[in-house]
């Protein structure tokens, strides 16, 4: 009986999002397709012990939960013939005579291209789409997103309903979306799944096996959008991205505090995950249409290449955030090639660009890139002003507690001078 | 499904004879192609805010105030009914209305329409 629940779970850890796309696009129903497959692997517990493990184990449950689905249909049918009070129009959810046959769900097609693309429409709001898609693609319950993204649990489960509901009454199309729309909505996903990357990069606050979990599950989804949209080279450049920056997890905090990349120990690092990240940058960018994931990547795969910190490409990293920046005027972006041009043309010349730029004096990776590149010019009053700055606005604990450690150090050089 | 497409644009600016007949092409075009599709279920343009009367029932009171319901910057201009197949293709007929009869302000909301059964 334990190894049947573990077959089951595990069938539900790979397969689920791949079942639940299936029964979606069969019922033309979110929740409908839930609770159908719900109910699949709690008859699979009944029936494997029984008559063996099938021996495609996900097609038997989405056989199960197609039967399911009829079920429902059928009881509705007959629900509304009985009823005869004011009636709205809902759409349909009777399945096709055509869809009820056992053999065409043997082979079921992936309708995971599909799935992702309304998860994440645009009518749709942000926090939602991130939600609906690991709740269906990733197979995670609510209060697992909920514990991830620390949200109240009801606040998140409310978050389902409303864009569940807006698929359904919008009429949100369950289809990939026709070429010309292409770039545009698959810019969202993409969106989305680095969002849900960075959620669990970022913030060092939280669960740490929990925020785990979602890196995890982002490189899983871009996995599958390399999978499933192979000729768009901006997948892999997000797919090596997100590979090559969680490469450095171990690294980046030991004991709880903040490592500097420049700091870090890189034997630490995890090189299967980066060879496999420049491989996937080097192909994408054979293809010759580079994008703003793949130009990211392509500069996280210069830091990678580095067997030491000096040995960093400092002048190829600024090339790439200058061609960032021709795609993407940000300050942020224009504050990262200052940097690269500090530490690869000159600090001089890399200050005088921080210095002139505007709109960041909220931002607390400002100052604190401001304060370093003064600690390394021997400007050890002025960075502590900087530091003391980029302390007023940083929040989280553990940055906060690096710049602290770094205040102490340049307040105690400049005692020295 | 009919979406009602509802129109939101600044009032008041005097149009020049350039925009305004480029307006109307624009939105003859839509009109056009709809009804040549038998989708168009209805479309009219709303006479100025000034001429509206908000009525609110209070304690079984009528009271009736000068004026739209909300003070807002676009006010709604006009309303189209259109049967699609699905948001994609409501929002296709909605970017082909114009949104604005001054400048490039204005807004379209897509709002499906529920549809009460007639033999309820």
């Amino acid at each position: 009986m334990h190894d049947i629940r573990a077959a089951a779970e595990s069938v539900f850890r790979a397969e689920s999002g791949r079942i639940i796309a299936t029964l979606i696009r069969i019922s033309g129903s979110f929740d409908r397709a839930e609770e159908a497959m719900q109910e699949a692997f709690a008859a699979a517990l009944i029936s494997w012990p029984e008559k063996g493990i099938p021996q495609s184990p996900s097609a038997w449950i989405v056989a199960t939960a197609h039967r399911k689905l009829i079920d429902y249909s059928r009881r509705e049918k007959t629900h509304r013939e009985k009823a005869d009070s004011l009636r709205y129009e809902t759409p349909s959810a009777i399945v096709p005579d055509h869809l009820i046959n056992e053999e065409t769900s043997m082979h079921f097609p992936d309708d995971r291209l599909r799935l992702i693309f309304t998860c994440c429409h645009p009518a749709i709001n942000q926090e939602a789409q991130v939600a609906l898609t690991l709740r269906t693609l990733g197979g995670l319950t609510t209060p697992e997103i909920a514990k991830a993204f620390l949200t109240p649990e009801a606040t998140l489960a409310q978050r389902l309903v409303r864009a569940k509901r807006k698929i359904q009454e919008a009429r949100i199309p369950y289809e990939v979306p026709p070429a010309r729309d292409l770039p545009a909505r698959l810019a969202s996903v993409q969106a989305v799944i680095y969002l849900i990357f960075n959620e669990g990069y970022a913030a060092a606050t939280g669960d740490r096996l929990v925020r785990n979990d979602l890196c995890n599950e982002a490189i899983r989804l871009g996995r599958l959008l390399c999978e499933l949209l192979p000729a768009e080279p901006e997948n892999p450049g997000l797919l090596a991205l997100m590979l090559l920056h969680d490469s450095r997890r171990e690294a980046r905090s030991v004991d709880g505090k903040l490592v500097t990349l420049e700091e870090q120990d890189r034997s630490l690092w995890d090189h299967a995950a980066i060879s496999e990240g420049m491989a996937l940058i080097e192909r994408a960018l054979r293809l010759s249409r580079p994008g703003p994931y793949q130009l990211q990547a392509a500069i996280a795969a210069l830091h990678a290449e580095a067997g030491r910190a000096a040995e960093t490409d400092w002048r190829q990293i600024a090339a790439l955030y200058e061609r960032l920046l021709a795609m993407n005027p940000s300050p942020v972006i224009a504050l990262n090639h200052a940097v690269a041009v500090a530490m690869g043309v000159s600090l001089e010349e890399g200050l005088k660009r921080i210095n002139i730029l505007s709109g960041l004096d909220h931002y607390y990776l400002f100052h604190a890139a401001k304060a370093d590149i003064l600690r390394r010019m021997n400007r050890m009053e002025e960075a502590a002003g900087c530091y003391r700055r980029a302390l007023e606005l940083a929040t989280n604990l553990v940055e906060r507690d690096f710049l602290r450690r770094r205040l102490r150090e340049v307040e105690m050089h400049g005692e020295g001078t | 499904m009919r979406y009602m497409m509802l129109i939101y644009s600044r009032e008041g600016a005097e149009l020049s004879a350039e925009d305004a007949a480029r307006i109307y092409a624009a939105h003859a075009s839509v009109m056009q192609d709809a009804t040549a599709q038998g989708v168009l279920v209805g479309a009219e343009p709303l006479a100025p805010t000034s001429s509206a009367t908000t009525i609110r029932m209070r304690q079984g009171k009528m009271l009736a105030t000068d004026g739209p319901f909300a003070e807002t910057k676009e006010q709604l201009a006009g309303y189209y009914i259109i049967d699609c197949k699905d948001l994609e293709e409501a929002k296709e007929w909605a970017a082909r209305i114009p949104t604005s009869c001054y400048g490039d302000e204005g807004s379209i909301e897509i709002r499906p329409l529920r549809g009460v059964s007639k033999n309820a």
